[in-house]
């Protein structure tokens, strides 16, 4: 008596199988595809930049300094003869941790609150809401320098002033979503059946309220990046000697006028591509994790 | 009843949609006409390709969906080599559609009565006060009270029905020659469906619109289609007039189908139609409710019939009742 | 026949908010609230099914979602197998689940994009009995069996299945708990036509074989005759006439009754239309029009509707409220 499923789902006779169907999602997506491979390359040589990295950051060698591009060093080196890449690698090391880091505490923080302030509703959104107000009321950038000036100079307190100033998007994303969806037949389905408040919040409506949470953290991701940049760039936050995209970046643009353009190139570039990353593997992240993707154009 | 000129003729129409598992045969060789004045009821359960059809109809097929094959008559004009600029040029204007959902095809920010007037200043070529004038017009042709002081409301502002109502008004704005009405009355209540089929049919015989009237329910065929369609799994099975298709329904698939339907006007014994609707990925050629049919031979799996014509104006496409093994009820 | 369930006069009002509610109250010289539910009263046997039925915004939705705490009661009672459910407590309420289960209207709606067929039909499993992972594993199969899915369909996602298996998913989880009475808002609505046939049979038998009964809301008042044993009508918060469904079908005594069936298209071009119709269109549930609220658009109407109307008895075990009979 059962009705058969008018869907791609039930398996014809020449059915691709799971290999061949993941192939042809990454070649549609081949922009997303290669721009994950680039930030997995980066993740994976920055973690283990012990062995990726040809020097050691601070290993010097006047003999070579200010030198261009070349054989020995790949990227050129710097004024006290150390190796471009190798800095470069290492540096992403602080550079994709905090990025990385802020988001995640951003993330965690900004949807447990959010998603009280929408399953809750009433003075405790109220409450909520008035107190990301007064922090959206901030440029974020001024607000990211304020906390680290504040706090000090750290790696640390650089994720969180980032962490801090993102909070307030997940929350208020987290919140619509979850208004949204409480509203829905399978939440009342859900109460209906008898489920308890955590429940529905855990298992009925985060893991659907998380989707534009998904494309959100992504491009965080990458705005995160820029900030720490910028405060390196203007003298706050990371500090050399320890090596850091953007304060290389800094450093490297004293060096246009006399010529070696690899300082402040190189460095800039590695942060253009993987906040260019981030922004391209948003949307299809999402569409990947999404079990209705599967198998449609 | 001599036929009477067809309006619009579709020939063998196949629409197949690509997907990563292989074609979908949405429709498969539909052939029908619309006749001048008379409203056509195309009926079929969802997936039976009734809404893909009249999509066709309108040249707005796209990727991944195209159409295979087959021709498209309207009015003599073959519409399918047409490019998309012509077509803009007859969608709206000599084809119009309304659909199942009017309030979220009106536009929310601006006043019902401009978006009609738009309708004549764009098509007609007339100047805002008589395109207001006309649109005016239109609203008290379709039924709605107090139009003037309605033409200056929002779309929030109407009820289901009335902005129903209102999508009919801007469909027959042009005089087109053919309306196609996609589940016009699926989203509204009983007693507002009843009078926006009355007004269809009323419409259609005072301004000469033939209507291709698209819906599942066999209730809203019989109370106002005068000939019908019926679609299986993207093939046509069978044409006939209205009284005949159910006092002598041809083809297996309507059989089910008419003695599926629960009535309000007596206690009846429901037989669901057996077997479920087949996939249409990949399908084997051949009669595609064959694997439903009680009469169902070999023959049946490997070629598809063609529509033959069983008694006068009557077609249905069935080898069991060409050859008469399931004779017509 | 022992009474399952049975709702004395039971209210659900909604007060608006807003400034422009406010303006308006500050007008009308009351609070502006819409009464969705304005006194119901009906009773639903032991292994029987109740047809509710009426157009959209009558109320008859809200009944179903005041019986199941989704929407809470401001007046009246709710009695169900011998408990009074308007002033329990959530804990208390939660036991009372298990015999107390809905099929909504949107099959695909109601159940997570996010889960997998199995997980949905065990979970009221999970939450009210005390069976293990094997023994729920093995209950929501058989109960998968039984609405006609088949158990390899218990891992696909929502998304994977037609509207009519949904449906039955939908049934299935309501039935995993051997509940005593189910809620069936419009069950059938979002189906295609063919489906309804096997779905309604589905029903009827499981109902059978149960001994289940069903509150079954509709405005498809032809599955309403082939389901329900008795029938009660609705109209703008309060029920207008209650008698069994031949009864009802065949000789209808209201006049919105009679409207009703009236537009129902019947599949057969040779029946016979009733031209009986209303005018204008349903009042807005705010302003509710004194005594019989039809009033503003029965053909029949007469200077007397505009008093209360009395519900009386105007044929055995056949209700109706209106002035004229």
């Amino acid at each position: 008596m059962a009705d058969i499923a008018p869907s791609p789902a039930a398996p014809a006779p020449s059915a691709p199988t799971t290999a061949r169907l993941v192939w042809r999602r990454l070649r549609r997506n081949w922009l997303s595809a290669g721009a994950l491979a680039l930030i997995a390359l980066m993740a994976v040589a920055a973690a283990l930049a012990g062995w990726v990295a040809p020097y050691e950051p601070d290993e010097t060698d006047a003999a070579a300094a200010l030198a261009a591009p070349g054989l020995h060093h790949w990227l050129g080196t710097d004024i006290y003869g150390r190796d471009l890449l190798s800095r470069i690698i290492h540096a992403g090391q602080v550079d994709l941790t905090v990025a990385f880091g802020a988001t995640a505490l951003a993330l965690v923080i900004g949807c447990s609150v959010g998603a009280a302030a929408g399953l809750y509703r009433g003075i405790v959104d109220l409450a909520i809401m008035r107190c990301v107000d007064s922090v959206m009321a901030f440029p974020a950038f001024i607000l990211a320098m304020a906390i680290t000036a504040a706090l000090g100079n750290s790696v640390t307190n650089v994720l969180l002033a980032i962490a801090i100033t993102q909070i307030p998007n997940y929350l208020r994303l987290i919140r619509s979503e979850i208004f949204r969806i409480r509203e829905m037949e399978y939440a009342d389905a859900a109460r209906v059946v008898g489920n308890p408040a955590w429940r529905i919040m855990f298992i009925h409506l985060l893991p659907n309220a998380l989707p534009p949470i998904i494309v959100q953290a992504t491009l965080a991701m990458g705005y995160a990046l820029l900030t720490m940049a910028a405060l390196s760039f203007i003298g706050l936050g990371i500090q050399p000697p320890q090596s850091e995209w953007g304060s290389m970046t800094a450093e490297g643009a004293q060096y246009i006028v006399t010529g070696e353009w690899w300082l402040f190139l190189f460095p800039g570039l590695a942060i253009v591509l993987m906040v260019l990353s981030f922004n391209l593997i948003g949307d299809s992240l999402r569409d990947f994790l999404d079990p209705r993707m599967r198998g449609v154009r | 009843m001599t036929a009477a000129a067809p309006v619009i003729e579709v020939r063998d129409v196949s629409v197949r949609f690509a997907t990563d598992y292989g074609d979908v045969h949405a429709v498969d060789g539909a052939s029908f006409a619309v006749r001048q004045g008379e409203i056509l009821g195309l009926v079929g359960e969802s997936g039976s390709g009734k809404s893909v059809t009249a999509t066709a109809i309108l040249g707005l097929i796209r990727r991944p969906g195209r159409l295979a094959h087959g021709s498209i008559v309207l009015g003599g004009r073959e519409l399918t080599t047409l490019g998309q600029e012509e077509l803009q040029k007859i969608r709206g204007v000599e084809v119009a559609m309304i659909s199942q959902t009017p309030r979220t095809a009106l536009n929310p920010l601006i006043t019902v009565g401009r978006q009609v007037a738009r309708l004549f200043t764009i098509h007609a070529g007339l100047g805002k006060s008589e395109a207001r004038r006309r649109a005016i017009e239109m609203l008290a042709l379709v039924g709605i009270p107090e139009p003037e002081r309605r033409a200056r409301q929002y779309a929030h502002q109407f009820s289901g029905g009335m902005c129903q109502r209102v999508m009919i008004a801007m469909a027959l704005a042009t005089s087109p020659r053919l309306l196609i009405a996609d589940e016009p009355t699926t989203g509204l209540d009983v007693s507002t469906a009843a009078r926006i089929l009355d007004l269809l049919r009323e419409l259609g015989a005072r301004t000469g619109a033939s209507i291709l009237l698209i819906t599942h329910d066999l209730g809203v065929v019989a109370q106002t289609c005068h000939r019908v369609a019926v679609m299986h799994a993207g093939q046509v099975v069978e044409v006939a007039p209205v009284r005949a298709l159910f006092a002598h329904p041809a083809h297996p698939y309507t059989r089910a189908l008419v003695h599926s339907i629960p009535r309000t006007d007596r206690a009846i014994a429901m037989e669901p139609i057996p077997g479920a609707v087949p996939s249409l990925l990949n399908v084997a050629p051949g009669c595609r409710y064959a694997g439903r049919c009680p009469w169902a031979e070999d023959r049946c799996r490997r070629e598809k019939p063609g529509m033959t014509e069983i008694a006068p104006d009557h077609f249905a496409a069935c080898f069991a009742v060409e050859d008469g093994r399931a004779a017509p009820v | 026949m022992p009474r399952l369930c049975e709702l004395d006069d039971l209210k659900v009002h909604f007060p608006l908010r807003g400034t422009a509610a406010w303006l308006r109250a500050l007008k009308d010289g009351h609070p502006s609230v819409v009464r969705a539910v304005d006194g119901v009263s009906f009773h639903v046997d032991a292994g029987e099914t109740l047809g509710l039925v009426g157009e959209s915004g009558c109320g008859k939705s809200t009944v179903a979602r005041a019986l199941v705490r989704l929407v809470q009661p401001t007046g009246g009672r709710i009695t169900f197998d011998g408990a009074e459910l308007t002033g329990l407590s959530d804990e208390a309420y939660n036991k009372v689940r298990p015999n107390l289960q809905m099929v909504f209207q949107d099959p695909a709606a109601s159940l997570n994009p996010r889960l997998p067929v199995r997980r949905m039909v065990e979970e009221p499993l999970l939450l009210h009995t005390g069976l293990d992972a094997a023994a729920r594993r093995a209950r929501a199969e058989a109960v998968l069996e039984e609405v006609g899915l088949g158990v390899e369909l218990a891992d696909r996602y929502p998304h994977e299945l037609s509207g009519g298996q949904c449906q039955r998913v939908n049934i299935a989880r309501a039935l995993a708990t051997n509940p005593r009475l189910i809620v069936l808002d419009e069950p059938t609505s979002a189906l295609d036509v063919s489906l309804r046939a096997r779905v309604i049979l589905l029903l009827e038998e499981l109902r059978q074989r149960h001994g289940l009964s069903y509150l079954f809301i509709s405005h498809d008042l032809a599955t309403v005759r082939y389901l329900a044993s008795r029938v009660a009508v609705m109209y703008l918060g309060v029920i207008v006439e209650e008698a069994e469904a031949a009864e009802l079908f065949d000789r209808p005594a209201h006049p919105y009754t009679r409207a009703l069936l009236a537009a129902v298209p019947e599949p057969d071009p040779e029946a016979k239309r009733d031209p009986f119709t209303l005018s204008g269109e349903i009042p807005s549930p705010i302003d509710i029009p004194g005594g019989c609220r039809l009033r503003t658009r029965c053909p029949l109407a007469q200077p007397i509707c505009a008093e209360p109307v009395p519900y009386r008895e105007v044929a055995p075990g056949h209700f109706a409220a209106c002035h004229l009979l």
